[in-house]
């Protein structure tokens, strides 16, 4: 019976989500505001719970679900997320729709998804996990019910995320079809028992795997959706799209990869490098020709999603102390992405609710009708394009420093490049803000407190990484400690 | 604790006095415009004290280390692949660095003074400043790679706003073809460091254990030789290496006063001394099998930007130019691989910066009143503004190398240096030295006598700020070219310790 304790933050969290839903049910007057208040003290309940689980041994739930310091790294990371979103929803969707209290019980449900995706230790586990999560999304992303764009972008985002699904399900069944295992440990026992010898279902297997996994973080060639969905959903969604989903999506990775199939790295690591190499040069490129900030931000964080693949890849090229410091470095760059990610967000947020634009175009002059959103914006783009002081410089640094293998260099080196390039569009939005005045009639204004206080503390967020990022790289290395230390000690199988 | 570590608080100060400048600023609203201005000349001169405090205590002769003021606090270890003293904010001196960092003082002090008459968005101007010039600071006086690079791209950061907010004459395009030259640059220093590190094993990104790495063959020669054009070009376009020195006309012809000031005065030096940090001490073998190349290079720079400048007519670009040759000096300065030679180099960093700075700010006081730089535009200044020609004529002749000034002390060496090994250079880069004397005497002739335009019979004198700005730099020039021996000690102390340096 004491398994059932390893939930209890998600007990608490999932429990207050329904008690969210049943306040607007049976008093429906209740301001949309106090709803999201709530809820960002829930997700702090949930954090602070689960704080308590830091530094225990691993424990799992029936070898199904483990609850070790990844999964409480990425608990933290999700009431995080939640407490962010949540308040960047307060004012947004009180001025758009009547009812609320299903998205912010959605938001804090599609958390605890996020949670169990990083502590799935079983195929099918992990793939309920990845099924919640997403569930939750499709009905975030249409929330706006007669806002055309939104209902559009949910419908892409179903019919190609069931289409991903079921890729993902495919490839999990031929996996199960050579190792005769869902559970990951078993699943890696196998593979690097059986005979040397390409296996031609384990490679397609892999393979679907990959484009599975890939569709849910948007690696191209499966990245279609993401621009859409991003465009159409309300802004503190697609600023949970990008952040929430893709932590999520990268724990269930990592999870999966380093222990799983690190025994037939050779037969899909190439794979990954191409993917890596495809996913951050196309979101680069494409995002230079953007005019909608929400798309430029998706094909941002696309070509972001391309450096962390590089993480997978020299987790398939480097030995085990390669993949650990690497993980390690992915999960602190992690950590600096989604701060930069939800600073940003809080200032376009605080920016749309005043002036009711998102284009780039729209951002023209807020150097003078808003100072304070201009520089939030500001650093949280130079944080991206990997520039020092902020939090993108030295994640990225770490991050490809460990991830740099004898074979790997040109994948590092492309990754360097490409990051160059960010920088134009980058910096093509710094223009639109400080060089051009703004519109006619577009006078100083002011922002709600919330919001402020909100951006301030996520710039200085990616300030402290930037700057000392120990405590978070350190804080990443425990999280990683127990990943590799399941299971037998494997080597590479060569074919 | 130790005298030397006592001083290494010193260095730390004044890295830490352009940060804490701008966290304060951060707090005045931004209409002080007054207060603003006075925050940041107090902090310049403070500024300027330390970086005269670190230079004349440097020690020079028998029983001092090389590096001194030394300071060391480990910042991430322990981690991941890093292993003990994996990043450090380890900060100190040698003699090269100490010079340097002078000059930052005096430029970045002189270019506050010439922006008190700023009045747009004074704040944030300064707040952004200030950033540049801890970048400058950051990477003179760190000895961590992570660190380097740290300031090395903080230095750059600010540059575009600073020049496409405040510029002039085609900002946006100036400010973005220079912001990602420069980051493009960055770029293969970025995967170059990445290669280093990953190469030597140790887990660190301590300069001096990664130096050691270089020198014992821990990076092998063939690693050294791959790798060496990934610094040098890196840091080569930010020190106008030819021909990536494209973005500097453009840049400086856009730059405000005190951005041109900084930027062709210092941040250009950076990208050489870059050269000496990363190319020749950390990667020696690499350093003896390139240099003839960048030898080339240096002397195509040297030729090449003397001639464009002697067909230009915006102020800007002649100096833009002129500054593509001087650092092309550097460059076969640092080439030669001979004490004399690579003394001569920073020699010239010093003299190149101050000379530039004032005639940035010859040209900004004149510009801040004509509205043109069209040099045909003009004539007869002399009779206008005397004291302005004067000191524009010093900082041309520093230009043309006459002797008394710094140009001269610098090149002098560079040049006796480069004799020594390359004869053929040596003489080409006397020819580009012939040619600065023909576009600075001819724009000496056209501006500053014969008749005067009418149109400019209203044209103020420079402002007392601007004459004690100026003055400043004037004095450097004739320090250095009168009386040199406390910067070639410095200078010929560190520079006979990089490895592959011969006598």
């Amino acid at each position: 019976m004491r398994d059932y304790m390893l939930f209890v933050p998600e007990y608490l969290a999932a429990g207050l989500a329904v008690v969210i839903i049943a306040i607007e049910l049976f008093w429906p007057g209740v301001r949309k505001e106090t709803l999201a208040y709530l809820t960002a003290l829930a997700a702090a309940g949930w954090g602070a719970v689960s704080l308590g689980y830091l530094g225990r041994e691993p424990e799992s739930f029936q070898g199904l679900i483990q609850i070790d310091n990844f999964t409480t790294f990425f608990r933290l990371m999700g009431a995080g997320i939640v407490i962010v979103v949540s308040l960047l929803s307060a004012q947004y969707l009180r001025e758009r729709t009547k009812t609320a209290a299903e998205y912010y019980g959605l938001l804090l449900i599609a958390g605890c998804a996020m949670v169990f995706m990083a502590a799935a230790r079983e195929l099918i586990t992990a793939y309920i996990a990845l099924e919640l999560l997403s569930f939750c999304l499709y009905v975030l992303v249409g929330y706006l019910k007669r806002d055309n764009l939104s209902s559009e972008a949910s419908l892409k985002y179903i019919l190609l995320g069931a289409f991903s699904s079921a890729i993902f399900l495919y490839g999990m069944s031929l996996i199960y079809g050579v190792t005769h295992s869902t559970y990951y440990d078993e699943i890696a026992t196998a593979l690097s028992s059986r005979a040397a010898g390409t296996d031609q279902a384990a490679v397609v297997g892999f393979m679907l795997i990959l484009a599975g996994v890939g569709f849910k973080v948007s690696a191209a060639p499966f990245q279609w959706w993401a621009p859409d969905a991003y465009e159409g959903a309300p802004l503190p969604v697609t600023a949970f799209l990008s952040t929430a989903s893709k932590a999520a999506g990268f724990a269930l990775i990592i999870r999966l990869f380093t222990s799983a199939l690190t025994p037939d790295a050779v037969e899909w690591r190439w794979a990954v490098a191409i993917v890596a190499g495809v996913t951050m040069t196309m979101g680069n490129l494409v995002a230079i020709q953007q005019t909608s900030m929400k798309r430029l931000i998706a094909y941002s964080s696309i070509g972001q999603v391309g450096y962390m693949l590089v993480v997978l890849a020299a987790i398939g090229w480097g030995d085990q102390e390669v993949g650990r410091n690497a993980s390690t470095a992915l999960l602190l760059h992690l950590t600096g992405y989604v701060i930069s990610t939800l600073a940003l967000f809080a200032a376009l947020t605080a920016y749309y609710n005043r002036t009711g634009k998102d284009t780039i175009t729209g951002l023209r002059g807020m150097a003078e009708t808003q100072p304070f959103l201009a520089m939030v914006i500001t650093v949280s783009l130079f944080s991206f394009a990997g520039l020092p002081f902020f939090a993108g410089f030295a994640t990225k640094l770490f991050m490809f420093q460990a991830s740099i293998t004898g074979d790997l260099l040109w994948l590092v080196g492309l990754a360097v490049l490409n990051s160059f390039i960010s920088l134009y569009y980058y910096l093509m939005v710094i223009r639109q803000m400080y060089l051009f005045n703004p519109e006619e009639g577009l006078a100083r204004f002011k922002i709600s407190p919330v919001l402020w206080a909100t951006g301030a503390v996520l710039m200085l967020g990616v300030v402290f990484i930037g700057t000392y990022p120990a405590p978070a790289f350190e804080a990443a290395e425990r999280a990683t400690e127990t990943l590799f230390e399941q299971g037998p000690p494997l080597e590479a199988r060569v074919p | 604790m130790t005298f030397d570590e006592a001083q290494g608080y010193v260095v730390l100060a004044t890295l830490a006095a352009p940060l804490l400048t701008m966290l304060l600023l951060v707090f005045v609203p931004g209409t002080q415009k007054t207060a603003v201005r006075y925050i940041s000349a107090v902090a310049g001169a403070i500024m300027l004290g330390l970086s005269v405090y670190i230079f004349t205590a440097y020690q020079v002769g028998d029983g001092h280390n090389d590096i001194q003021m030394q300071l060391r606090w480990t910042w991430v270890e322990n981690v991941a692949f890093l292993k003990k003293d994996g990043v450090t904010l380890a900060l100190g001196v040698d003699g090269i660095s100490a010079t340097l960092a002078l000059l930052n003082g005096i430029v970045a002090f002189a270019a506050t003074l010439v922006s008190w008459k700023l009045d747009f968005r004074t704040k944030d101007f300064f707040i952004l400043f200030w950033m540049l010039v801890a970048g400058v600071y950051g990477t003179f006086f760190s000895l961590d790679l992570f660190f380097w690079f740290f300031f090395y791209e903080l230095a750059v950061v600010p540059l575009y706003l600073l020049i496409g907010v405040w510029g002039s004459t085609r900002k946006e395009y100036g400010a973005l073809k220079l912001t990602l030259m420069l980051v493009g640059g960055s770029a293969l220093i970025w995967i170059g460091i990445f290669a280093t590190v990953n190469e030597a094993g140790l887990g660190t990104f301590d300069m001096r254990q990664l130096w050691a790495a270089g020198a014992d063959g821990t990076l092998d020669p063939t690693f050294q030789k791959t790798f060496f054009p990934f610094m040098v070009i890196g840091c080569g376009v930010l020190a106008a290496l030819w021909p990536l020195h494209t973005w500097s006309p453009d840049g400086h012809m856009s730059a405000p006063t005190a951005v041109s000031m900084v930027h062709a005065g210092v941040l250009m030096k950076l990208g050489a001394f870059g050269i000496i940090r990363l190319g020749i001490q950390l990667m020696p073998e690499g350093a003896e099998f390139w240099m003839p190349t960048l030898m080339a290079l240096g002397v195509m720079g040297a030729v090449y930007g003397a001639t464009a400048a002697l067909t230009q007519r915006d102020f800007k670009l002649i100096s833009g130019y002129s500054s593509v040759s001087h650092m092309g000096y550097v460059l076969m300065g640092l080439a030669t691989m001979n004490a004399i030679g690579v003394t001569g180099a920073v020699l010239q960093m010093f003299s190149h910066g101050v000379m530039t700075a004032l005639v940035f700010l010859m040209i900004g006081a004149l510009y801040d009143q004509a509205h043109t730089r069209d040099m045909k535009d003009f004539g007869g200044l002399a009779k206008v503004m005397p004291v302005w020609v004067i000191f524009y004529t010093l900082a041309g002749l520093a230009n043309v190398g006459l002797p008394g000034l710094s140009g001269f002390t610098a090149e002098f060496h560079i040049f006796v240096g480069t004799f020594r090994t390359y004869p053929l250079a040596g003489a080409l880069a006397i020819f580009a030295a012939a040619l600065a004397a023909a576009y600075m005497l001819r724009m000496f002739a056209i501006v500053f006598f014969g008749p005067l335009n009418p149109r400019w019979a209203g044209l103020k004198e420079m402002t007392p700020l601007e004459k004690v700005s100026g003055g400043l730099l004037i004095a450097s020039m004739l320090a250095m070219g009168l009386y040199w021996a406390p910067f070639t000690d410095r200078i010929g102390a560190s520079v006979t310790l990089l490895p592959g340096v011969t006598g």
